[in-house]
C-alpha cells in the first residue's frame, strides 16, 4: 500500500497507544486541532483527552513536565511543533532526559520520545529552517533517529516508543507529505526498526554516498542518473544519528575507497563532519580519494526565494560531489 | 499520648486560601524521631564538611544545616508512594526517602558503593523505590519534572502527591512559572515548596526578587507560608497541603528557613550577611533546638536520654564515613555502563585506541 509520511507516522503513534496504555501524546494543539501538521490527526476522537494533550505554548514547561511524567511510570511522546521550538527546552532534553541514567548510576531511566518536524521547509525564514540532528546527537544519552520513508517513520518512532531511553525522532517538514509504499512487514503492529542500525538502500561498488532522512531520497535518485554513467553507487541510509552505525559505514567505505555525506544541515561540526572523522579513524588506508560533503550553506536561512534556493541542497550538489570523487586519481 | 501544641505567634499565611489552624498535635514518639532525624542529618553534613576540608570531597558541596525541620516536617505526612524532587542541596531529602549515611557519604566521596556509584556527586541522589527523583542541579529544572511526577500520578491514578522543591533564588526561573500554569490547568497534585532561606548564593532575596511574598506567586495556584524552623508547623503545613493537592491541586507552600553555612563550599557566607545573623538565628530557632525544648518543657526526654542520642548518631556516622574510606572505588569499565539502558557498542574514548568496541 501507498501512503503519506504523515500517515505512518500517525499509524505507528495509534498502534503504540492502543498497545500500551502507559504512552500519551502531549503538545501545542496535538489534540482538538489533530496536530499543526495533522501527524496526530484522529487520534485525540479516538483516545480523548487523557492519552492525547494540548499544552499551553509553553516547551520548556512540558519539556520538562514530560521527563518528570516518565520518571513516575508513564511513557510520554512529546511533540514539538517543529523542532526550532525544542530549544526553548533543550535544558531537559540534554540536562534531565539524557544525563538522568547516568547520574544516578543507572538507577533511573526516562522513557520518552521527543519528536516532531525538523530541517528546512520553504520560505519560513532564519528561525524556522534548521536542522538540529548534529546538534542532539552530540549528547550521550540521548537517541536520534531521522526516518526518510514510509517504512521508516513507522518502525523508527514505533521503535522509539518502546525504547527505555529517551529518543529524538526528526521527521521531515518536507517529508510529511512524501508518498511510498507501505511494506507488507512494515503493516504488522509489531513492526519495528532497530535503533543505531543503518540501511543500505543500494548496493553499489565505485562511491559511498551516506544520508539521512529526506536526503536519502535525493541521493537514490543521483544513484539511478549516474549508473547511466557507469559509476556505480552504494547509498546509505544511516536512519539513526545515535547511536551511529559505524560499522556500516565503515565496511562500505572500506569497499569503495570513495564516499560522500548529504545532509541538510550546517556544514561546520555537522553529522558529515562526524562521519568523515570516523573514516578517517577507522578507514583511512582503504580511502583512494578524500571524503566529500554536501551539506546546507553555511548562513542563516533566508527568506526570499532566490536567496533560499541557493542556500538549500538540490540533487544536482549530490551528483557533482559524487562524480568529483569517483574521478579523483583515474 | 497526644500532645498538642498551640503555636504563639501563627505560623500560617494564606494566599487564595484558608489557613490552616495554628495548632499541631504529636507525640513523645514522634518528637524523639524528629530529633534523632534531624541530629542524624546534621551530623551527615558536619561531616561531609569536614571531608571536604580534607579534600576527600571534591566539586559542588551544598549543606542543608539549618534547614531540616523541612524534609523532617514533610517526611512525617508523605508516604513512600508520593514523590519528591528537589535541587542541588539534595541529602537530607535522600536520606528522609530512606538512603543511608553510608550511601551519601560513599557518593560524596566517590566510591563505588554510593548511592549513584560515584557517578552522580553531591547533587545527583536519587532513590527509586521510594521516588526520589534528585537532585538537580540546573536551577529550577526540577520543578516542571516534579509537577510531571504528579502528572504520572495522576495518570495512573494513584492517590499520591510529588513534592518540587526550590530555592528563593530559583523562584525567579520562568520555567516555574510553566509548571504552575499547566499544574493550575490539569489540577495536578502537586506541591511546590519554595525553600526560603533568604540568600539565593549571595543575592538576598530582596535585591532578586520584585515580590518576596513566595507563596503568593504562583498566581492561580494557592500559597501558604509556614514557619519552616519549627517542625511541628511544617509538619501540619504539609498535613494541610497534601490534603489539598489531593483533593484541590497543586498548591505552593512557601518554607521560610535559613541556611547557617554558605552556599556551597567557596562561600564562607559572611559577605552578604551579618555574622551576628547567622548566630542570632542559631540561637533563637534552631529547629532541632526547638524540638528538643518541646521534648525537655513536656517531660518527655530528659537532658541525658537526648545526650545519649547524639552519641549514638555521632558514632553512626563516624562508622558511615570510616566505612566509606575503606569503600572501594569505582571499576575503569563503569565508564562505559549507565549511558543507556542497554549497552553500546562503541564507545569513543578520549583517543582512538582506547575506545569501547564490543564485537557485535
Amino acid at each position: 500500500v501507498n501512503i503519506t509520511v504523515r500517515e505512518a507516522l500517525n499509524q505507528a503513534l495509534d498502534e503504540e497507544l492502543a498497545r500500551d496504555p502507559s504512552v500519551f501524546v502531549m503538545g501545542e494543539e496535538v489534540a482538538r486541532y489533530n496536530g499543526a501538521y495533522k501527524v496526530s490527526k484522529g487520534l485525540y476522537d479516538k483516545y480523548g483527552d487523557k492519552r492525547i494533550i494540548d499544552t499551553p505554548i509553553t516547551e520548556m514547561g512540558f519539556t520538562g513536565l514530560g521527563v518528570g511524567a516518565a520518571l513516575a511510570g508513564t511513557r510520554p511522546v512529546i511533540e514539538f511543533m517543529t523542532f526550532n521550538f525544542a530549544m526553548q527546552g533543550i535544558d531537559h532534553i540534554v540536562n534531565s532526559a539524557a544525563k538522568l541514567r547516568y547520574m544516578s548510576g543507572g538507577k533511573i531511566n526516562v522513557p520518552i520520545v521527543f519528536r516532531g518536524p525538523n530541517g528546512p521547509p520553504t520560505s519560513v525564514g532564519a528561525q524556522h529552517s534548521q536542522d538540529f540532528a548534529a546538534w542532539l546527537a552530540s549528547v550521550p544519552g540521548l537517541k536520534v533517529v531521522v526516518p526518510w520513508n514510509c517504512d521508516d517513520a513507522k518502525g523508527l518512532l514505533k521503535a522509539a516508543i518502546r525504547d527505555d531511553n529517551p529518543v529524538c525522532v526528526l521527521e521531515s517538514e518536507l517529508g510529511y507529505n512524501e508518498t511510498y509504499a507501505l511494506s507488507p512487514e512494515a503493516q504488522d503492529a509489531d513492526f519495528t526498526i532497530p535503533i543505531g542500525v543503518a540501511k543500505i538502500e543500494r548496493e553499489g561498488g565505485d562511491v559511498t554516498l551516506i544520508s539521512y532522512g529526506r536526503q536519502v531520497g535525493n541521493c537514490l535518485k543521483v544513484a539511478e542518473t549516474l549508473s547511466s554513467q557507469g559509476i556505480d553507487v552504494e547509498v546509505i541510509n544511516l536512519r539513526s544519528i545515535r547511536p551511529l552505525d559505524v560499522n556500516t559505514i565503515i565496511t562500505s567505505v572500506r569497499k569503495t575507497g570513495r564516499a560522500v555525506t548529504v545532509e541538510e544541515g550546517w556544514p561546520q561540526h555537522g553529522v558529515g563532519a562526524e562521519i568523515i572523522a570516523q573514516i578517517n579513524e577507522h578507514a583511512f588506508d582503504y580511502m583512494d580519494a578524500p571524503v566529500e560533503r554536501v551539506a546546507g550553506c553555511d548562513v542563516p536561512m533566508p527568506y526570499t526565494k532566490v536567496l533560499e534556493d541557493v542556500a538549500m541542497i538540490h540533487p544536482d550538489n549530490i551528483l557533482r560531489a559524487v562524480q568529483k570523487v569517483a574521478n579523483r586519481g583515474k | 499520648g497526644t500532645i498538642t501544641v498551640e503555636f504563639g505567634v501563627n505560623p500560617f499565611r494564606g494566599h487564595k486560601l484558608e489557613p490552616p489552624p495554628a495548632v499541631a498535635t504529636t507525640t513523645k514518639e514522634e518528637l524523639l524521631n524528629f530529633f534523632k532525624q534531624m541530629t542524624l542529618w546534621r551530623r551527615v553534613e558536619v561531616a561531609a564538611d569536614n571531608l571536604y576540608k580534607a579534600k576527600q570531597i571534591r566539586g559542588f558541596l551544598h549543606l542543608y544545616n539549618g534547614q531540616e525541620a523541612i524534609v523532617a516536617g514533610y517526611e512525617s505526612v508523605l508516604n513512600k508512594d508520593d514523590h519528591v524532587i528537589t535541587a542541588y542541596r539534595c541529602h537530607a531529602n535522600f536520606m528522609g526517602r530512606g538512603g543511608t549515611p553510608f550511601e551519601v557519604i560513599s557518593e560524596l566521596t566517590g566510591k563505588a558503593t554510593g548511592c549513584a556509584s560515584g557517578k552522580g556527586g553531591s547533587m545527583h541522589m536519587y532513590k527509586r523505590d521510594t521516588n526520589f527523583h534528585g537532585g538537580n542541579g540546573i536551577v529550577g529544572a526540577q520543578v516542571p519534572i516534579g509537577a510531571g511526577a504528579a502528572f504520572g500520578l495522576k495518570y495512573n491514578g494513584k492517590p499520591n502527591v510529588c513534592i518540587a522543591m526550590y530555592g528563593d533564588g530559583a523562584a525567579n526561573q520562568g520555567q516555574n512559572f510553566e509548571a504552575f500554569n499547566m499544574a493550575a490547568l490539569w489540577k495536578l497534585p502537586v506541591i511546590f515548596v519554595c525553600e526560603n532561606n533568604k540568600y539565593g548564593m549571595g543575592t538576598s532575596a530582596e535585591r532578586a526578587a520584585a515580590n518576596t511574598e513566595y507563596f503568593t506567586r504562583g498566581d492561580a495556584v494557592p500559597g501558604l507560608k509556614i514557619d519552616a524552623m519549627n517542625v511541628l508547623s511544617v509538619k501540619s503545613g504539609f498535613a494541610f497541603a497534601k490534603e489539598w493537592a489531593l483533593t484541590k491541586g497543586p498548591i505552593l507552600v512557601e518554607a521560610e528557613t535559613y541556611r547557617y553555612m554558605g552556599h556551597s563550599m567557596s562561600d564562607p557566607g559572611l559577605a552578604y550577611r551579618t555574622r551576628d545573623e547567622v548566630a542570632a538565628i542559631r540561637a533563637e530557632r534552631d529547629p532541632i533546638d526547638k524540638v528538643k525544648l518541646y521534648l525537655l518543657e513536656n517531660q518527655l526526654a530528659t537532658e541525658e536520654e537526648l545526650k545519649e542520642h547524639e552519641k549514638e548518631i555521632k558514632r553512626t556516622v563516624d562508622e558511615a564515613v570510616k566505612k566509606a574510606a575503606d569503600a572501594p572505588l569505582p571499576e575503569a569499565k563503569e565508564l562505559y555502563t549507565d549511558i543507556y539502558t542497554d549497552m553500546p557498542y562503541y564507545v569513543r574514548h578520549t583517543n582512538i585506541e582506547d575506545s569501547l568496541v564490543v564485537e557485535k
